[in-house]
């Protein structure tokens, strides 16, 4: 199981999780979901600290961040 | 692998209707987590505005009603004074509560109605499409001020948090933002702080919190929120206008 989860269905590429993120783990999808956004996806795994601040930030409840 | 953060049981698994990166889903999940954090889910009933959020029905997991534009604190005092052992908040946007509705919120306050407001200020008429609100900074561009708000002709911004907070019988009432996350937990704070006060059988509890809308205003979310912190914050100081300390 990934750290961030990100439900791409409920995203809308807002970008706020992607420029809040203090580790710029995240980065926008280059292909759309089925409303025509392009989501947000876990691209750097490695780096996430699992600080939760993309969960907090995400308007559209899309992210749920777990720690291992 | 241990929960660091999901999203809370008082909201519905529907997706909000809102534009990308507006601020409302964040406020709706903090008045959520609020409602989740003092277990008052079952005994919680909103009243939604006329605005954006009137849809926001759809999102609590919570009993809500929409009152008639700007007519929420009127018609929580209402449920409030047949309910009184209930947990009744309005969640309000600035052309609700600002225009056409001052005059409930500031007899509603004057009462001192047991209930508490969630006052969403973003400088804009967000649903009709980005009209001049009494709230619209000096010199802000909307569709209604093309050449941006001139105090000659429209007046200067009210500033409802400190209008309201020389009523007497209003309990607390305090302005927060959500643009950083630091603003954002100071914000979910006092939001609970709000509705543990009308737990407590204090009354009237409003948080204005200062947001965004990046469709209206021509920005991303992002610089939307930058734009909030650089020009909103300035003219509508964040903090606690009137908190007794018994409730701090």
């Amino acid at each position: 199981m990934k750290k961030v989860v990100i439900d791409a269905e409920r995203c809308k590429g807002c970008e706020l999780c992607v420029k809040y993120c203090p580790k710029q783990c995240l980065d926008i999808a280059d292909s759309t979901n089925s409303k025509g956004y392009l989501p947000a996806f876990l691209a750097r795994e490695d780096d996430c600290i699992s600080c939760g601040i993309c969960g907090r930030m995400c308007p559209d409840s899309a992210i749920e961040v777990f720690k291992p | 692998m241990q929960d660091v953060y999901r999203t809370s049981n008082s909201l519905t698994k529907n997706t909000m209707h809102y534009c990308p990166g507006c601020a409302h889903g964040i406020i709706h999940k903090l008045v959520a987590e609020s409602i989740d954090e003092l277990g008052i889910r079952e005994k919680t009933i909103g009243v939604a505005p006329v605005g954006c959020a009137v849809l926001a029905y759809n999102y609590f997991n919570i009993d809500c009603v929409v009152a008639a534009h700007g007519r929420a604190p009127a018609m929580a005092t209402g449920i409030k004074r047949v309910h009184p052992d209930r947990i009744v908040f309005t969640y309000q946007g600035d052309g609700d509560l600002a225009s056409i509705g001052a005059a409930e919120i500031v007899h509603a306050a004057m009462r001192g109605e047991k209930i508490t407001v969630i006052f969403v200020n973003n400088a804009i008429y967000g649903m009709t499409g980005g009209q001049m609100a009494p709230t619209t900074l000096v010199g802000q561009k909307t569709t209604t001020s093309p050449y941006g708000r001139q105090v000659e002709h429209c007046g200067s911004p009210i500033r409802i948090a400190e209008m309201l907070s020389t009523i007497p019988g209003a309990y607390s009432v305090s302005r927060v933002t959500v643009t950083t996350p630091a603003n954002l937990m100071k914000a979910k704070k006092t939001i609970k702080r709000a509705f543990q006060n009308q737990i407590d059988g204090k009354g009237l509890n409003i948080v204005e919190v200062l947001s965004t809308c990046p469709t209206n205003w021509g920005r991303t979310p992002y610089e939307s929120m930058r734009w909030v912190d650089e020009n909103m914050v300035p003219y509508y100081p964040l903090g606690d206008f009137k908190v007794p300390e018994e409730a701090k």
